[in-house]
């Protein structure tokens, strides 16, 4: 039996009205930035979430922390709907998850000290700590993160990106929280610090325990760190599955699109790859297609995908993809 | 922990060079903002330090002397004598301590006001934004010299109304300049880190939008001080201010314009402790903005 869920999010909807305030009202438009995303996650479990830009990674990984409110749907963390507690209850709840920025120095405020950025979830949770027994922890947390603790008193700016993520790490871990909130972590940096800052997040999590939830653009990214790999599209999942029947055996034309995207070191089998290129952009999220969102793009559209939008149903044990056609690529 | 672990915690701490010391470095290289500040503290000290330095009480009555008398270095009056024979160099040291107190009480009334309420309003946005920023808007239509008028009109002339009403108004602005400095930290990431992390709205706002925005606004102090004390020279000019035998510059500059004619070297004087001051304040603020906002030169 699988071990009780640490996350349970249920049927989760995040909307943003953005209809243009006119005297006379002005036509009612709404952004469906997550519509309807059910998923779980287990304690020590990461999950990639992977998705072009604008399709609603940030706006999920923000509601599931409860950072921006939902319009419907629950998420359930430990037994308790997030979204119903006050706000001092929330706050509570706050110790055990954690948010990890795209963009490192942006994420720490240029007025503070290195010490005192990483201190500050850690006096929070624990204003009876001295002085002395604070710095030792953030000293050693520091350490952990690959960063010399005698920077302790060093500002952001005088630090390089990887440098600057490594401290947004060592803030988000301090408390030693149960699930973090990765949103593209490593999406900023310089290529050959991305691998760097993976392995520091996938040695903390084998350490330390913590459930991750990895947000990327890019399916490659993921692919090392998650357990699991879920696909979403105009804030909807398209595809969810283990690591290895994702990237194996991907099911949805989106999630194979992606997959053939990513470059395979060796040239000989790059050149033979026959890639699937997107066709067009992302669409208007105000004015999304009729039934399944893809179909717009989709190599196997048919009529029935502008009627009728795909149920997210199981194709496999560990395996879920909604799509009216779904199955392996054809050659 | 690894040897190699050990032996980096042991490294002594390395000093960090935070945005003040940057800042402090680039106004210590800019000539004009430095001599002002020289300048001006020479103001203040002489100003406050008056009644220490072995000077004439600014209420002695010299009989000897004619009234609006010219310079008379052999005695002492450098700046010759008022119109009731006093020494009018020490009466405009004295007059400066409340022109300075003034700028610097109201200025301070506003900075806490203004900070708190402009902090406050942006960070929590809708409709608490919405009805504090209409108070201020309200307080902003009242023509300043009419709210003057009637005060003095109630409560009779007091030096205290001046204070209360240039406090009143000064902050206004202050809240206003906040306030946007606030809505676009807001959206900043550093603002959302720490809301996860599980920080309170209060030490949000003020551990990490106030120093973030606190630029700006220490421009926008050294600008308002100045402004306060021609305000309160425009008050007292108006016969509105501050009272016999208390002087402030405002009072000692409008003396002096009635005489301007038969002594010249009256006005003269006291405008331009008047002026230097003013300017040397507004040098400073410049030089202040420069150090603090590189990027807008
Ligand atoms: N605060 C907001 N107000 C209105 N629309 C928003 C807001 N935040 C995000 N959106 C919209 O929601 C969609 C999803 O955005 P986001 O979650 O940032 O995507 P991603 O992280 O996958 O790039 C986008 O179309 C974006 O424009
Ligand atoms: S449902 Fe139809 S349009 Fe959507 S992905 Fe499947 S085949 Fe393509
Ligand atoms: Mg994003």
């Amino acid at each position: 039996m699988s071990p009780a869920p640490l996350l349970s999010v249920q049927d989760l909807k995040v909307h943003f009205d953005v209809t243009r305030k006119r005297l006379f009202g002005g036509t009612p438009a709404i952004v469906k930035a997550v519509d309807g995303v059910t998923f779980d996650l287990k304690p020590g479990e990461t999950l990639g979430l992977v998705g072009e830009s604008g399709c609603g990674k940030s706006t999920l990984g923000r509601a599931v922390l409860r950072l921006l409110p939902a319009t419907a749907g629950r998420v359930v963390w430990l037994g308790e709907d997030l979204h119903s507690l006050d706000h001092a209850e929330m706050q509570q709840k706050r110790r055990d998850m954690q948010i990890i920025f795209q963009d490192p120095l942006a994420s720490l405020n240029p007025r503070m000290t290195v010490g005192q950025i990483i201190a500050e979830p850690l006096s929070v949770f624990n204003p009876d700590l001295s002085g002395t027994e604070v710095k030792n922890r953030v000293r050693q947390m520091m350490a952990k993160v690959g960063l010399l603790p005698n920077q302790i008193n060093r500002y952001p700016h005088e630090f390089s990106g990887g440098q600057a993520q490594r401290i947004g790490i060592a803030r988000a871990m301090i408390n030693n929280p149960r699930m973090i909130v990765c949103d593209e972590p490593v999406s900023a940096l310089d290529v050959s610090i991305q691998a760097q800052i993976v392995n520091l997040l996938m040695d903390l999590q084998h350490e330390m325990g913590m459930s991750l939830i990895f947000i990327s653009h890019n399916l490659s990214v993921v692919r090392h760190i998650s357990h699991r790999v879920m696909v979403l599209y105009l804030g909807k999942v398209m595809e969810i599955a283990d690591r290895d029947s994702i990237y194996a055996n991907p099911l949805h034309p989106y999630t194979q699109a992606l997959n053939s995207a990513v470059p395979i070191p060796d040239p000989d089998l790059e050149r033979q790859k026959d890639r699937i290129v997107l066709k067009g952009d992302l669409p208007s999220p105000l004015n999304p297609p009729s039934g399944c969102p893809f179909r717009t793009r989709c190599p196997r559209a048919t009529e029935i995908c502008a009627q009728i939008m795909p149920d997210l149903l199981p194709a496999g044990p560990t395996h879920h993809v909604a799509c009216h056609h779904a199955g392996p690529r054809e050659r | 922990m690894s040897v190699a672990d050990i032996t980096l915690a042991s490294q002594p701490e390395v000093k960090g060079r935070s945005l003040w010391a940057d800042a402090r470095h680039r106004f210590l290289r800019n000539k004009a903002a430095v001599s002002s500040l020289v300048i001006f503290c020479i103001i203040v000290i002489a100003c406050f330090g008056a009644p220490y330095f072995g000077l004439r009480a600014p209420d002695d009555i010299n009989w000897e002397l004619e009234s609006w008398g010219p310079p008379n270095l052999e005695l002492g009056y450098w700046l010759g004598t008022d119109g009731n024979n006093r020494d009018l160099f020490v009466r405009l040291l004295y007059g400066g301590q409340v022109s300075l107190l003034v700028g610097f009480t109201a200025t301070m009334v506003s900075l806490v006001i203004g900070v708190i309420w402009g902090a406050t309003a942006g960070f929590l946005g809708g409709r608490v934004d919405g009805f504090m920023m209409r108070i201020v808007d309200i307080l902003y239509s009242i023509p300043f010299i009419f709210f003057v008028i009637m005060l003095t009109v109630v409560f009779g002339r007091h030096i205290t109304l001046i204070y209360i009403a240039i406090g009143a108004v000064s902050w206004l602005d202050m809240a206003r300049i906040v306030r946007g400095q606030t809505i676009s930290i807001r959206r900043r990431e550093f603002i959302e880190a720490a809301e996860a992390s599980g920080v309170s709205r209060w030490r949000i706002i003020t551990r990490h939008i106030i120093p973030n925005c606190l630029g700006p606004v220490v421009v926008y102090v050294t600008l308002t001080v100045p402004n306060v004390i021609l305000i309160e020279s425009f008050i007292s000019f108006l016969g509105m201010g501050v009272q016999e035998p208390d002087s402030s510059w405002g009072t000692l500059v409008s003396e002096a314009a009635v005489v301007m004619e038969i002594a010249p070297w009256a006005i003269i004087g006291t405008g331009s402790m008047l002026a230097i001051t003013l300017l040397s304040l507004n040098f400073i603020g410049d030089g202040l903005r420069d150090a603090l906002d590189p990027r807008d030169r």
